[in-house]
């Protein structure tokens, strides 16, 4: 008896995130503006589960729920503030006086390359992404990032053909695009970031030693009698081995 | 009422246990609680893990595994009804005719498109569908690494025993073989497309172990490795211009008259019109299911995994296996309350975090198989309650993060975690001076479609890759290799699709009749036409808001 009320009591404490908020359970509320509208929703919630609160189901605007995928971009002033902040909603609390709108989509033009042609010049990224001189350094990208990225810098990186330092600074792009909808000067920041990332892996970073040959051994066959003596292995052989192999696993 | 006072991000009272937690750290560097024995293993599972403690499951009604346990969650949606009306759908006209469709974006699909090209399929004639964006996926949000044997004192044999070991020796092993053989191929392949793998100045691969791997295997990109792998392979994909389409779910797969697959019923999320796709042959690279919150649990995936690609595979009479284990990652968010259930690599432990309970103390190996590990959390809290309960109600272990930098030299946090340390000083919380409060949360869907090591099912037409496949893994999964699953069988799913249509007939007819001998086959078992599925979406809306709404436009 005392395991299964071991998982009710689990699935009793997971009820807000699994089944949705209980009004009943709510301590604290906000008021956030949805598009110009007034919800009153639990102060405890993201964003995104804010506005699933209210009523909303998301189609657009929702992907990993964990700020990973980038899908859920939104922009939002507070009462009696001029600044426009930007966040993802579901990694972000609301906030009482929230004004906000999502921008679920970025049009934005994608150059074609062939990365196994393009050469490791530092012309690349201008030859593909020409406006990136048009950037006027006002810093507005690394302003609008949720992910705290130098972005500005980054795209200056760009200009002077420095993979190894747009690579650095952008690595932890979740591509939401909220960047290429600021900028004045019309940049598509994540795409050129991506192009050098992708040059810098290929061609930047040395290459792996090891790897070429284990592949080449497993190739060659090199491990195909071992793999055929484990696999006739009884049950209780393997077990001995593997309970050996876990005695003297590497720990760090 | 006024709200509960926060020091750094955490109640006074938590902040007692905090300083227990501190108190033992430095005594707890290299003192590690031993490793469990097979049999102890067995023990706290079988009373504290999900899967095993009573309740929680039945068998299957119907269909190929007839009898078979599995979850409720999930038998409730292979004893659904479909979404739609076979005979109010037009099959006559077909929007795409291509030879290979692959339904879902996320690294195993994207892996099997670029693949099929490679292997001779022209652009025009493969077609990727999502139900969300490319990329909304499992995949994207995977943190922890792909593992490789790679090093010269590692082998692919070893890393078969280990994956074996941790599967509890249920895996299917010439399936398991093509995964640990195939996996340096895939990173040498990942390598030349440019993915920025963690290295040292020489090139060389920083690798680090998962829990219940022998040898140090791990391929890491900081902690954004899904991400980073499949934004480079996406890419790629849009580089080649292969057709993509989004928020175009498939709702039932196409079956010919002697019931081969030959394509799909894809549905518009956003205008409700459905497209008919012929394909010579469909790879079903949809994903996992723990956003039907399994047991009552909070989950790691995201929005979309609502297991629609096991309903779909099922009702054209496709093999599962291993339907009844579940895999609960041990170490998901337990506060503050907006990230309950998200994800906290394991790469923390293999850094030299350390599980400690409200009074300081360690309690387990840090690196047990994922399974194991939980249940030893979930005794801590509910059994031995050494947990520390949350303002909220849940209960959780500490998840002693502040060790990494002492271990590793400051700054390894900052460095290797931005992902995690990005999460929680959103939240107000430094975990790079704070521990983190940690529970058990659904990760992973251990089964699914059965596979063989072509990506094949029993179904002639049908392939399946990733999460939504059974058989690799057994009934539990290791570290790295979910990415490693994806890629592996994304590959060889793209690579024998290809080969499989240069030989299949091009005027198989488009029939909807598994679905109406599905149908056929509930009533005749007695179920009621009360739940249809695949269900697309989960439900978050607000209960006041549902119970008052009604539809009158549309």
């Amino acid at each position: 008896m005392k395991e299964k009320s071991i998982m009710e009591e689990i699935a009793e404490a997971n009820k807000a995130v699994t089944k949705g908020v209980d009004e009943k359970d709510i301590k604290h509320w906000a008021t956030i503006y949805i598009m110009g509208k007034a919800y009153k929703v639990p102060a405890d919630l993201t964003i995104m589960q804010a506005m699933e609160y209210a009523g909303y189901k998301f189609i657009r605007s929702c992907g990993c729920r964990a700020g990973f995928c980038g899908a859920c971009s939104t922009v939002y002033r507070k009462k009696g503030e001029y600044k426009l902040r930007a966040a993802m909603a579901c990694q972000t609390r609301v906030e009482d006086g929230m004004y906000l709108v999502q921008i679920p989509f970025t049009p934005a033009e994608k150059a074609i390359y062939d990365i196994t042609k393009e050469e490791y010049d530092p012309s690349v990224l201008v030859k593909c992404y020409p406006e990136i001189m048009r950037c006027l350094a006002c810093n507005t990208c690394t302003k609008s990032c949720p992910q705290d990225l130098q972005v500005m810098d980054y795209v200056q990186a760009a200009i002077r053909g420095d993979f190894a330092q747009v690579a650095e600074l952008s690595f932890d792009c979740i591509q939401c695009g909220l960047c290429a909808m600021r900028c004045p000067a019309e940049i598509v920041q994540y795409h050129i970031a991506q192009l050098a990332r992708r040059m810098y892996g290929r061609y930047g970073l040395p290459e792996e030693k090891n790897l070429e040959k284990r592949v080449e051994e497993i190739k060659e066959g090199k491990y195909n009698k071992e793999f055929e003596r484990i696999m006739s292995l009884s049950s209780d052989e393997l077990k001995n081995l593997y309970t050996e192999m876990q005695r003297k696993r590497e720990v760090y | 009422m006024a709200e509960l006072k926060l020091i750094d991000g955490y109640p006074e009272y938590m902040r007692e246990s905090i300083k227990l937690v501190e108190r033992t750290r430095s005594k707890r560097i290299g003192k590690l609680p031993p490793q469990m024995t097979p049999d102890e293993r067995e023990e706290i599972l079988n009373r504290y893990h999900p899967d095993y403690a009573p309740g929680g499951k039945r068998p299957i009604k119907i269909g190929p595994n007839k009898g078979d346990i599995a979850p409720n969650e999930v038998v409730d949606l292979l004893e659904a009804y479909p979404l739609i009306a076979p005979e109010e759908i037009d099959l006559s006209k077909v929007d795409y005719d291509v030879d290979v469709l692959i339904i879902g974006g996320g690294l195993a699909g994207t892996s099997a498109a670029l693949l099929a090209n490679d292997c001779g399929v022209p652009v025009e004639k493969i077609l990727l569908t999502n139900k969300l964006r490319h990329g909304d996926s499992n995949s994207i949000m995977a943190q922890g690494g792909t593992q490789a044997a790679d090093r010269p004192e590692d082998s692919p044999v070893i890393h078969y025993i280990d994956a074996l070991g941790g599967g509890h020796f249920t895996n299917k092993p010439d399936v398991l073989r093509a995964l640990v053989e195939d996996a340096p191929l895939v990173i040498k392949w990942l390598e030349k497309l440019g993915v920025m793998f963690d290295k040292d100045s020489e090139g060389n691969f920083i690798e680090l172990t998962g829990g219940g791997t022998s040898k140090r295997r791990m391929h890491a990109c900081r902690d954004y490795t899904g991400m980073e792998e499949l934004r480079v392979l996406r890419d790629e994909f849009r580089n080649r211009g292969i057709p993509c389409l989004e928020f175009y779910p498939a709702v039932e797969l196409i079956t010919s008259s002697e019931g081969k697959v030959t394509g799909a019923v894809l549905w518009s999320l956003e205008t409700g019109e459905y497209k008919i796709v012929k394909a010579k042959a469909t790879i079903l690279a949809t994903g996992g299911f723990g956003r039907l919150h399994i047991r009552g649990f909070p989950t790691t995936n995201h929005y979309g995994a609502t297991c629609d690609g096991v309903v779909l595979a099922y009702r054209v009479g496709a093999k599962l296996r291993d339907t009844d284990t579940v895999q609960y990652h041990p170490t998901g968010a337990a506060y503050p309350q907006q990230i309950i259930g998200l994800l906290l690599t394991e790469k923390l432990r293999t850094s030299g975090a350390q599980p400690v309970n409200k009074d300081g103390e360690a309690f387990v190996f840090p690196l047990e198989p994922r399974d194991v590990e939980a249940a030893a959390f979930i005794r801590e809290c509910y059994d031995r309650d050494k947990g520390i309960t949350t303002p909220t109600g849940m209960r959780g272990i500490w998840l002693d993060t502040p060790l990494i930098d002492i271990i590793n030299g400051k700054g390894t946090i900052e460095r290797s975690f931005p992902a995690m340390v990005r999460m929680f000083r959103r939240f107000g919380i430094d975990m790079t001076k704070d521990p983190v409060l940690v529970f058990p949360t659904l990760h992973y869907q251990n089964g699914g479609v059965e596979t063989d090591p072509q990506g094949k099912t029993n179904v002639e037409g049908l392939f399946v890759a990733g999460e939504v496949s059974g058989g690799v893994h057994g009934k539990n999964r290791l570290m790295g290799n979910s990415t490693l699953d994806c890629l592996v069988f994304g590959r060889r799913a793209g690579m024998y699709a290809a080969e499989y249509v240069k030989s299949a007939k091009s005027d198989e007819k488009l029939t909807l009749e598994h679905v109406k001998k599905y149908v056929n086959m509930l009533k005749e078992a007695g179920i009621k036409p009360e739940r249809k599925a695949p269900i697309l979406l989960p439900e978050y809306r607000g209960k006041e808001v549902l119970a008052r709404k009604i539809d009158i436009i549309y």
